[in-house]
């Protein structure tokens, strides 16, 4: 890796990790509108045109309020918690291929942070390690309801990462690598658009998807913030922006959960007819071939954040649709239900790659 | 038990279908309302920008009337004070001076006459017992949130019907100078 492309690399991070911030900024305004829409408001609308500077003052607010400390309690770990939900948060985009190659001259640009070849297991990783921040959180607030919540989320995690590993290993079998970007490329045969993987992992897609809500805490199973049972869940004796990062990182792994289901089975940067698009722009417009392919890398990238968006559209749209599950149906629905349909789907998928239905 | 009326409903309690167990066709159909209503038309009105448009029938902020002639109709009798469920009117009465006939239309009138509107319960009384036909409720007229309680008592400055001294010439009232000064510096 020369020293240029490091420094093109080094942008792209930048640029990846303003984006998980803004796009986790406007989630909490997004929250807010498409809540008051759902429930025929029009949400905060003060704030700047459309309401939409309702974020920054939400900010101001909360850095502006008093930091609490509950008696009793580590500040060290009180304070650590946050601080790890956070940077697990963030770095779970790291490896998240949000568009194919940009090529100028000689250099050649991946618009990924870092490209590895383990990067599903680095996600699953990270992410499993951001429960931490939320038992770390709870358990050094020195208050039962936040340690109750803290445990719920831990169980939760666990429970449900299962399934989710269970469900993404079927399309492992078709894809045959961990690595994003190769399994975005496989699903991008020329010609072929509808060879997304959620036409070939119907079942294991609807398993993902489920799994990610319970791995993300949103409802309706977002039992460990429970405000009914356990007053305000881990985040019970949070105060000022220590409360602001744990939100923070709620809204980041959405945008992670999003962009990896988007990736792993609508394709990922791919869009529909983008060959045949690249083909046209070189025969009609007389483009280079590079420069045709630069376009359609950008075209694919805004595709891929519509996509995100619209999943993440879906998440607050369920949130504020459906009731929360209570604790035991939850565990069953974990265990009895996802577990076996994940490992019948596995079944479902070996048999099918045996007989050459799919590969 | 028996039932008399023939209304209740049996209720059957069958085992749950497939369909029925496997919950999303259920999660969708609820998403699918919800979404009818992300479309529908908003409830909210934007307070400041746009108003909710008053019953004509509705009692807001007094007014203290004037007759044709621009004199104040009030003639401090009191009626009004007695009537008022939330003790809000208080009034001192004066009597008219000579040279003030085009002011006051009555031979007593209010000195000051003050409304407490954080009493006040708009029930429209005072606009009832009203003799004179001096006291309103307005139909468009709200008394407006303020910081400081005493500025919740409106004195006649508030309360009398506003006429700027030049429609007052014009309905042909003659004012003295020093009338029209003073009139000046109440409005303003």
């Amino acid at each position: 890796m020369t020293f240029e492309t490091l420094g093109w690399q080094g942008l792209v991070i930048l640029v990846i990790f303003g984006l998980s911030l803004l796009i986790a900024t406007y989630c909490t305004y997004a929250e807010r509108v498409i809540a008051a829409f759902l429930q025929d408001r029009v949400g905060p609308d003060r704030a700047g045109p459309y309401g939409l500077a309702q974020p920054l003052a939400d900010a101001v607010k909360m850095f502006t309020k008093e930091e609490f400390f509950p008696g009793g309690a580590s500040k060290a770990l009180f304070t650590f918690g946050p601080c790890l939900a956070m940077t697990t948060a963030l770095m779970s985009s790291a490896v998240i291929p949000f568009g194919n190659a940009v090529q100028f001259g000689s250099t050649v640009v991946h618009l990924q942070g870092i490209e590895i070849n383990v990067g599903m297991l680095y996600v699953f990783g990270i992410v499993s390690l951001g429960v931490y921040g939320i038992m770390i959180g709870g358990w050094a607030s020195n208050n039962k309801f936040s340690l109750l919540g803290a445990i719920r989320a831990a169980s939760q995690n666990i429970s449900y990462e299962l399934a989710m590993g269970l469900s993404l290993i079927a399309v492992l079998m078709i894809s045959g690598t961990l690595s994003l970007r190769d399994i975005t490329l496989q699903q991008s045969v020329a010609g072929e658009w509808h060879f997304w993987n959620i036409v070939k992992q119907p079942l294991g897609f609807v398993i993902f998807l489920v799994c990610s809500f319970a791995e993300t805490n949103r409802t309706p199973f977002d039992l460990p913030e429970c405000e009914t049972e356990l007053v305000g869940g881990y985040h019970t004796e949070y105060s000022s922006m220590k409360l602001g990062l744990y939100l923070f990182a709620e809204y980041i792994n959405i945008f992670v959960a999003s962009a990896v289901m988007s990736v792993l089975y609508i394709g990922g940067f791919n869009f529909p007819f983008q060959y045949e698009l690249r083909d046209w722009l070189v025969s009609a417009y007389g483009y280079e071939l590079v420069t045709a392919q630069n376009i359609i890398t950008i075209l694919g990238a805004v595709g891929l954040f519509l996509k995100i968006f619209g999943f993440i559209f879906f998440f607050m749209w369920v949130r504020w649709t459906l009731p929360r599950f209570r604790y035991d149906q939850l565990m069953r629905l974990g265990w009895t239900i996802l577990i076996p349909l994940a490992i019948f789907n596995i079944l479902l998928t070996g048999g099918l790659i045996t007989f050459g239905v799919i590969k | 038990m028996q039932s008399l009326s023939n209304r209740a409903k049996i209720l059957e309690k069958k085992p749950m279908t497939l369909a029925e167990r496997a919950y999303l066709p259920a999660i969708f159909q609820g998403l699918s309302i919800t979404l009818r209503h992300f479309f529908m038309k908003k409830a909210t009105i934007r307070y400041p920008e746009q108003t909710r448009p008053f019953s004509p029938v509705f009692r807001g902020l007094h007014v203290l009337k004037r007759d044709e002639q621009g004199r104040e109709r009030c003639t401090a009798c009191g009626l009004c004070a007695v009537a008022c469920p939330a003790e809000a009117i208080t009034m001192v009465a004066g009597e008219r001076k000579k040279g003030e006939q085009n002011l006051y239309r009555e031979e007593k009138y209010a000195v000051s006459y003050e409304i407490n509107m954080l009493r006040c319960i708009f029930c429209g009384l005072c606009e009832e017992a009203c003799p004179k036909a001096a006291i309103y409720l307005q139909a468009d007229k709200m008394a407006p949130p303020r910081f400081e309680r005493d500025e919740f008592i409106y004195g006649k400055d508030r309360l009398v019907e506003p006429v700027s001294p030049d429609t007052r010439s014009k309905r042909g009232i003659q004012l003295t100078p020093e009338q029209a000064d003073k009139l000046r510096t109440q409005l303003a």
